[in-house]
């Protein structure tokens, strides 16, 4: 038993070296004084400095920012309705819709909303056909995460506020709401670091005019690699990082308070 | 859809209209309309310039081709190159679940097996990288495979002891290969893990006492209870990487394009939009057959494996 375990755990810290190696070497290069990604030279800010007096990146990240705000605003608000509707009403088309473009390949959905934007809807595409875009594949996960918790939850809390007489809405607003607030938000969170992420979606529904975070980077890494990739990189990372650590914590505090005893232990 | 239930209030019914339609018609517009069009499109005729040739004759009739066609179908099933790149995508998604599996497979029955403290820590370290940029993600393979990369250099210091030529690692089937491994390996992890953390430990106890080895034991047990957890992980692997165009386009060569990057050229680079429609059909047939034989596998798993 002894001799096999070595064997597993050793093959587990290659394993985590593969997936951590990587993501080390562009942290480091971005304070690398070179402007080549191959060997230490010495430290430096500069690549962070230049970054942030390239307009065109600031544009970028501003607009990238309006496009995951508006697009977590509006698939938290939808992916809860769908999360309640789904675990409560045992419908069968909704989960279909709701969770197929999680699903499938991106760039169905990317083309896809491209001919549609285009044909139907004639509309120049920009920053609003891309916060639609993202609305749509983001609703699955908001969904699938307060779904996720109602299950968790002891449905006897909704029965005693009805019987204690409150209506649907009071006991949506005042019961479920806070129950379920936690999943809603690490579902914004979730939402909010898909989309400022997302590649795929945003390469087919961007127009010509703004530049957009994610397609800016791919520019520079298809057109001219400079370690101002992996300063941008890096302070991504750091933004992605934060926002998990909140919504862990608030996953962690909440289900600590209103989990029914019975079932917070899963 | 919203169907009527017997007995339910008025209240009720308008609860269940206002939860669910919002979401439901958000969804029938933005996703079951467009794809639609996208059938629609791959019946059309592509412009002169680009878009689409329209349905209706034109009017002043400089214009040969409108109406509704078959020929983007017959182009694509006319020319075998493109057989020839579905294959291709085949088989880098294979071998790119493959891999995964080799190497998540041990790793997942690491954590479920390690004391429950640390499990999702474990977890949590598997996932976290995968919160990164996926681009970025990409491009930190293109520094590692790079040129001028310590690892190119001791490859081919390697190579070069025994009198083989220097080999380039980047743009290359290699690299998607690595790049397509690397972003998608978590897909693996997590559905074995939940699997396999469910296993009773008495059944390996069992075997153990029946004077099975511990090849047996895995064989035997571990691994026909495990071929749920194998197949969702599969599906997962399988499916993104099959659409995938980003990897071969940032670590491809020019020859390395799968049908991602057939498809992306049809409505960014040569704009013939009825054959990229055909493409996008052509790939939803190939992921819905995909995913229809992992969930039908899955059961007959879990069937067998309860019985």
């Amino acid at each position: 038993m002894g001799r096999s375990n070595i064997w597993l755990w050793s093959l587990a810290a290659l394993i985590y070296a593969f997936l951590y190696i990587p993501l080390a070497i562009v942290v480091l290069y971005s304070f690398n004084d070179s402007r080549l990604n191959a060997e230490w030279v010495g430290f430096t800010l500069f690549w962070y400095k230049a970054l942030f007096n390239n307009t065109e990146m600031l544009t970028a990240a501003r607009n990238s920012l309006i496009i995951a705000l508006s697009a977590s605003f509006s698939a938290t608000l939808l992916g809860t309705m769908a999360g309640l509707a789904i675990h409560r009403y045992k419908l069968k088309v909704l989960p279909v819709l709701v969770f197929t473009p999680v699903a499938m390949p991106e760039i169905l959905l990317g083309v896809s909303l491209l001919l549609f934007f285009l044909q139907v809807l004639n509309l120049t595409l920009g920053m609003v056909s891309i916060i639609i875009a993202h609305t749509t594949f983001c609703i699955g996960f908001v969904a699938i995460i307060v779904r996720a918790r109602l299950e968790g939850m002891d449905e006897n809390i909704f029965e005693a506020a009805r019987d204690l007489g409150a209506s649907p809405w009071q006991t949506f607003r005042l019961v479920t709401l806070p129950l379920i607030m936690p999943a809603v938000v690490a579902g914004a969170l979730m939402s909010f670091t898909l989309s400022i992420d997302d590649f795929v979606i945003t390469f087919f529904t961007k127009g010509v005019g703004e530049p957009i975070l994610p397609i800016q980077i791919y520019t520079m890494i298809k057109v001219a690699v400079t370690p101002e990739v992996n300063a941008i990189s890096t302070l991504l990372m750091l933004l992605t990082l934060i926002m998990i650590t909140i919504a862990a914590r608030l996953e962690a505090r909440a289900s600590a308070r209103t989990m029914s005893p019975d079932k917070a232990g899963k | 859809m919203i169907k009527g239930v017997k007995g339910e209030t008025k209240d009720a019914r308008i609860a269940r209209f206002l939860v669910g339609g919002p979401p439901l018609l958000f969804l029938l517009v933005f996703f079951v309309a467009p794809s639609l069009i996208m059938i629609l499109t791959s019946f059309r005729f592509p412009g002169e310039f680009g878009g689409l040739a329209p349905i209706t004759a034109p009017e002043d009739m400089t214009i040969g081709e409108y109406g509704i066609t078959s020929e983007a179908y017959q182009f694509f099933f006319s020319d075998v190159l493109y057989a020839k790149i579905f294959l291709k995508s085949f088989l880098m998604a294979s071998a790119t679940t493959l891999i995964c599996l080799v190497m998540a497979y041990p790793l997942a029955m690491l954590i479920a097996r390690s004391e429950k403290r640390f499990r999702n820590l474990m977890v949590l370290l598997v996932v976290l990288p995968f919160a990164s940029n996926f681009l970025i993600r990409i491009y930190a393979w293109m520094i590692i495979l790079g040129p001028e990369s310590g690892l190119s250099h001791f490859i081919n210091a390697v190579l070069g002891i025994f009198g083989i030529a220097p080999i380039t690692l980047l743009f290359s089937p290699f690299a998607v290969l690595v790049g397509m491994v690397y972003v998608h390996l978590p897909f693996m992890v997590l559905p074995l893990y939940t699997n396999l953390e469910k296993h009773d430990p008495s059944l390996l106890n069992a075997a153990q006492d029946l004077g099975a080895n511990a090849w047996q034991r895995f064989w035997r047990v571990t691994w026909p209870l495990s071929l749920p957890g194998v197949f969702s992980g599969s599906a997962l692997v399988f499916i993104p990487v099959l659409g995938m165009f980003a990897v071969p386009e940032i670590l491809g060569g020019t020859g390395d394009i799968l049908i991602g990057n057939l498809i992306k050229d049809q409505f960014l680079g040569t704009r013939d939009w009825p054959f990229g429609s055909v493409l996008s059909i052509m790939l939803t047939l190939a992921v819905l057959s995909i995913a229809g034989l992992a969930t039908w596998f899955s059961r007959f798993a879990t069937r067998q494996g309860t019985v």
